[in-house]
């Protein structure tokens, strides 16, 4: 069952509403079919006006609903053969993190993405989604076996961030990411990243560096979570609907700033309402980069990468 | 400038903020200075001599980045770069454009990083030293910029990289744009490696969050400090997330060492001297 969240309160009563008259029209020997269908014209309009006011707060809600889809639903509806592959070859297998090969319109690729668990248990086993070192440095070995073998890597990204552990530190946190950073910038396949949910700090920049990013339309990327922002800005989590906004996190926000490729629309009211519309969505726009990426050589492909993130930046001379 | 002459003007400032300090201080600190670690306590002019380290505990202060700048050097030969670009307000953050001013005020400096090209015992290398004094040494745009042009400098002038670190992460402010200042430096370390050029990170107290998950931790060699805290996140925040104490010494460069983190932990009575070492044996001619 699809939860709703705060700012859909209205369209939720409306549909209790709707649904009751159903019943009723079912049960009863009265003809209300009208008078539903008039509601149902209200429900459209009524969702038309909520969802083209989206507050960045509100997307921030759609980013975390507990049904949004995962790296996972999207690479079961998007690609075709996935095999799964596991481990760093060092120290183990981080689950928070899953990738392998697969086949995307009859060519093979890779594909890399932060993992969240779909219940409890789940995330417990893949610790929500926010990895440990092992977990980036599987990435980056399986960035490498792409390379090896000239396939294009597709990223997804979905985290609150690299995992805040004593193990984390220990086995190094910081190197891990800023390996992934640096060697991504010289892979000479094409990699596309899309941020699926959230994008949290520089556990989610480590499967950023791409020569194309994109972001479905309620994904966040930022370098602090809300909550964490307004903390340290304003001392009070509780500002963090505030925060959300003036940290400028959203899709449009990052479209303006220049710092992303394209934003890929969710069906109405999120991902989580219609995932097989969704991965169509995200295939569209996946299948356009993959081929605009597709015939240029390894040394373009670096230097547009460098190119991109060289340009990111504000500031007076 | 000598190192003496910086004594002369820290004396005479320090001077009028003594009447100030008085109360949370014990002794006055223009002419003596209390070791915050040991308490032991000596007089300025020999602290400074010694390079800012305790004479007793070895307990390394915190140093400007021109101070870095007077001991590391061959005298004379630093030239700084970039010193125009100054920190706009993207997000436009109430009061941030004058926190800025009155850091640059306080350090002269105009971010929190200094870079310049130089000669250590007659080699020509590219440096950037950032400044914990202002703005926390946090990473925004401009400190992303002038690290990158630096980089790029030594990847022109196929010269050595050398970065002397010390940073709380990225600047909240700044928003996202901190955050790709990571990958941009990164991007421009990766062609300068490319290239076969040398770089050494020294990372100093502190290195954490996004400094240290980018370019800090990417040298050819990574050195530190002793004592130095360097981590990804920060202590407070991994206690509440793991609910148990952590070691007195977490996220030192000693545990970073014992963890196989780190190429070496030095002195900063060694470092001029290791650091030209390290220069000297990757001269390409001696190869
Ligand atoms: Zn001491």
């Amino acid at each position: 069952m699809v939860k709703y969240l705060p700012f859909e309160a209205p369209l939720m009563q409306l549909r209790e509403k709707i649904n009751e008259l159903k019943e009723f029209t079912a049960n009863a020997d009265v003809d209300m079919s009208k008078e539903i269908s008039q509601l149902e014209d209200r429900f459209s309009k009524l969702a038309k006006e909520i969802y083209d006011n989206i507050q960045p707060w509100d997307r921030v809600q759609i980013a975390r609903h507990p049904e949004r889809p995962t790296t996972k639903d999207y690479i079961n509806a998007i690609f075709d053969d996935f095999i799964e592959f596991h481990g760093d070859r060092n120290f183990g297998d981080d689950e928070a993190i899953i990738g392998g090969i697969a086949s995307f319109e009859g060519r093979p690729i890779t594909i890399i993405g932060h993992q969240r668990g779909k219940d409890t248990k789940e995330n417990i086993r893949r610790n929500f989604g926010m990895p440990h070192p092992e977990g980036y440095r599987k990435a980056l070995r399986l960035m490498k076996q792409a390379e090896k073998f000239s396939r294009p890597i597709i990223c997804m990204i979905d985290t609150k961030g690299a995992y805040p552990g004593k193990a984390a530190e220990q086995r190094g946190q910081s190197e891990a990411i800023a390996r992934n950073l640096f060697e991504m910038a010289g892979l000479k396949v094409p990699v596309i990243s899309i941020v699926i949910g959230e994008g949290g700090s520089g556990g989610a920049l480590a499967l950023c560096v791409a020569n194309q990013i994109h972001m479905l339309e309620n994904a966040t990327l930022s370098v602090i979570s809300p909550e964490g922002a307004a903390s340290i800005l304003w001392k009070d989590a509780t500002l963090a609907q505030k925060a959300a906004e003036a940290m400028r996190i959203t899709a449009p926000n990052l479209k303006e700033m220049e710092i992303i490729d394209e934003i890929i629309p969710e069906v109405l009211g999120g991902a989580h309402n219609d995932v097989v519309q969704q991965a169509l969505n995200m295939k569209m726009v996946l299948s356009d980069s993959l081929e605009k990426l597709k015939n240029i050589p390894a040394d373009e492909l670096i230097e547009n990468r460098y190119n991109k993130f060289r340009a990111i930046g504000v500031y007076t001379e | 400038m000598s190192i003496k002459d910086l004594f002369k003007t820290n004396k005479i400032k320090n001077k009028a903020r003594i009447s100030m300090k008085r109360e949370e201080h014990d002794v006055p600190e223009g002419i003596m200075t209390k070791c915050p670690d040991c308490r032991h306590v000596e007089l300025t002019k020999d602290l400074m001599k010694g390079l800012k380290v305790c004479s007793k505990c070895d307990h390394h202060y915190k140093m400007t980045a021109q101070e870095r700048v007077e001991i590391f050097f061959d005298e004379g030969t630093f030239k700084s770069l970039d010193d125009h670009l100054v920190s706009i307000n993207p997000l436009e953050f109430p009061s941030y454009i004058e926190k800025i001013q009155s850091d640059i005020k306080k350090t002269g400096l105009n971010e929190a990083v200094l870079t310049g090209i130089g000669e250590l015992d007659g080699e020509q290398i590219v440096v950037a030293i950032m400044d914990s004094h202002f703005r926390m040494g946090s990473m925004g745009s401009v400190v992303g910029e002038k690290i990158t042009r630096a980089i790029e400098k030594a990847t022109e002038l196929s010269a050595p990289f050398i970065i002397f670190t010390a940073s709380g992460g990225a600047r909240m402010q700044e928003g996202v744009l901190s955050l790709m200042q990571m990958a941009k430096t990164s991007v421009a370390l990766q062609r300068h490696s490319a290239e076969g050029h040398l770089f050494i990170s020294i990372m100093t107290h502190p290195t954490t969050g996004g400094v240290s998950a980018s370019f800090a931790s990417l040298g050819d060699i990574n050195l530190a400090e002793p004592k130095a805290l360097i981590g990804f996140a920060g202590r407070r925040v991994i206690e509440q997330t793991v609910r148990e104490k952590l070691p007195e010494d977490f996220q030192t460069a000693e545990f970073l060492l014992a963890h196989g983190q780190l190429d070496a932990v030095v002195n900063r009575k060694d470092m001029r001297k290791t650091v030209s070492t390290i220069v000297k044996l990757h001269v390409k001619e001696a190869q």
